[in-house]
């Protein structure tokens, strides 16, 4: 079965992200950017079923400015057989994301969709949730352990009280939680390799797909900035802050 | 005044506290009825009744919703709620889970984890892990959202005096299948809703090392969590995670011990009322946000700590 793994470019985990002065949102000039840790997580487990035999063919999309072909290679170099960017440089918003995702599963069949359940950025939580919907298919989302069994998924999923343990007739949706795999990092000649993989590029208008924002930025702030603490000598004067100043305990 | 649908979270005998403190945001936003799907749930309608302000009170009592699956819960969201102006629901692992599939179905943009109500159509949520807001608005007929509930006091739990109404199951999609879950079983308050959380992270060295954090805990009477660092190693289930990508707390008093202070922890824990830092290491970055830093080895302050209160 092939196996479709659509992943975005996102500012680098480690970047501390600032605010633009006019409040018009974040500052992305000269800001490292990399792959999604859970896209990575989604293509790693998409590369490590097709080790196993159970997949034949990986195919990562995006859905993104012409640098998203960056992230694209990212996934190819880490085992996805091809790739497919969809190119603009609107945001657009997971449910514009999910029908571009559903007219590509339309066409390439792919028997099992995995994505990051969030990525860092718009920690929105709902692109594979949507896809699922939009497909009819099942969801297993916040996987941490994802099985075959016959002709189903058996997904574990990190819940609020544990975990849970679901079976997903195929074709589905998983969506990665961060306990499903430690991403590989691409040795050298396979990131050389990945720039001789096809990579095939598309527009939003391609799919019919309007993406014109229904939820529109008004403006973003910082968070409210927590005052500076003290340092306390040790633990009975931490004990006496807490009784008597803080009066928390 | 417009119609919310509130989706109740609850485990089939009794409500969970995150339905109260949504409920809060939905009054906010008008008429509020509350949708109680599982089996079994009939007392679980009859708590929901009796929440304050709540107008009616819809039971779908079927197989179908009894293990909350996303499939069968969505098609009876995306029915029910085309007739509302909201569909709310706690962001928990259930609202996560469904909302977004409901909001599909009825094509409507949902809007996740809402920490403010500006107006009718206006809404602030964090995201870049909480390190930026952005105030949105909506252009959508129906307004889908999660609600972060550390954002919202809980609404009293009495005061309420709604009709129930059975409503129809729209049946099982036959998607998906349960089967089983290990819950993380505790005598202690839950990590959301505790007035105390004592969190370790890499520091605490192994899963056996939390029972010092368990017993601060117990004389706190306060629930445990963890940073990702200490559930990645094993220390602790992922269910004691509290980040961007975990749960989101703000109790009174939040002890980060032997926790650097990624920033994608920091975003889990950042709205505690007083935070208490523990950590041999003076540079570490939670310092940055603690009221109370203590520069100690944590297997000397934690006894210490705990034999002190």
């Amino acid at each position: 079965m092939k196996i479709l793994v659509p992943v975005k470019r996102v500012v680098d985990y480690n970047v501390k992200i600032r605010v633009k002065s006019d409040q018009s949102g974040i500052e992305l000039a000269n800001v490292k950017m990399s792959i999604n840790p859970f896209c990575a997580i989604a293509v790693e487990e998409a590369v490590r079923m097709k080790e196993q035999g159970i997949a034949t063919e990986i195919i990562a999309v995006s859905i993104g400015p012409s640098q998203a072909q960056e992230t694209l290679r990212t996934a190819l170099a880490m085992g996805a057989d091809r790739a497919i960017l969809v190119q603009t440089d609107e945001s657009a918003e997971p449910l514009a994301i999910a029908k571009i995702l559903k007219s590509i599963v339309d066409k390439e069949t792919p028997g099992l969709v995995v994505l990051g359940k969030q990525t860092i950025d718009g920690d929105n939580n709902q692109t594979g949730q949507m896809l699922a919907a939009l497909l009819g298919w099942g969801q297993g989302t916040f996987a941490s352990k994802v099985e075959k069994d016959g002709d189903s998924l058996k997904i574990t999923r990190e819940i609020d009280g544990g975990l849970e343990t679901l079976t997903l007739k195929l074709p589905c949706i998983v969506t990665t939680d961060l306990r499903l795999n430690e991403p590989r990092y691409a040795s050298l000649p396979n990131i050389m390799k990945a720039k001789q993989k096809p990579l095939e590029t598309k527009t939003p208008a391609d799919f019919g797909v309007d993406i014109t924002p229904r939820v529109v930025t008004l403006k973003v702030s910082e968070p409210p900035k927590r005052k500076a603490g003290i340092k306390v000598k040790d633990v009975s004067e931490l004990v006496n802050k807490l009784k008597n100043e803080a009066k928390v305990i | 005044m417009p119609k919310v649908l509130l989706i109740a979270e609850h485990d089939n005998a009794k409500l969970k506290p995150a339905t109260l403190n949504a409920m809060t945001a939905a009054k906010k936003l008008g008429d509020v009825d509350i949708l109680v799907a599982g089996q079994g749930c009939a007392a679980v309608a009859e708590e929901a009744a009796k929440i304050d302000g709540a107008k009616k009170v819809l039971c779908a009592d079927d197989a179908a919703y009894a293990h909350f699956l996303a499939e069968n819960l969505a098609a009876l969201v995306a029915k029910l709620g085309a007739n509302y102006d909201y569909v709310l629901a706690a962001s928990s692992t259930t609202g996560k889970n469904m909302l977004p599939r409901a909001s599909a179905l009825l094509d409507m943009q949902m809007i996740s984890d809402v920490s403010g109500i500006e107006n009718a159509d206006t809404f602030v949520r964090p995201f870049y892990a909480g390190n930026a807001f952005a105030t949105v608005q909506s252009k959508d007929k129906i307004k889908v959202m999660t609600v972060r509930t550390t954002a919202f006091d809980p609404t009293p739990a009495t005061g309420g005096a709604a009709t129930v109404e059975k409503v129809e199951s729209a049946g099982d999609s036959g998607l998906s299948g349960f089967v089983g879950q290990q819950l993380t079983k505790s005598e202690r308050p839950e990590l959301t809703a505790a007035r105390v959380v004592v969190s370790g992270g890499r520091g605490m060295g192994s899963g056996d090392n939390f029972k010092l954090i368990d017993a601060l805990a117990d004389k706190l009477d306060a629930a445990v969590g963890a940073s990702r660092a200490a559930v990645d190693a094993g220390f602790v289930p992922n269910d004691y995670q509290v980040g961007q990508t975990g749960k989101v707390v703000a109790p009174e008093l939040y002890i980060a011990v032997g926790i650097s202070g990624a920033i994608q922890h920091l975003a889990g824990m950042k709205d505690s009322k007083v935070i208490v830092a523990i950590n041999k290491d003076p540079d570490a970055p939670i310092f940055q946000v603690a009221d109370y830093g203590l520069v100690q080895d944590l297997f000397v302050a934690l006894p210490e700590f705990t034999k002190a209160i």
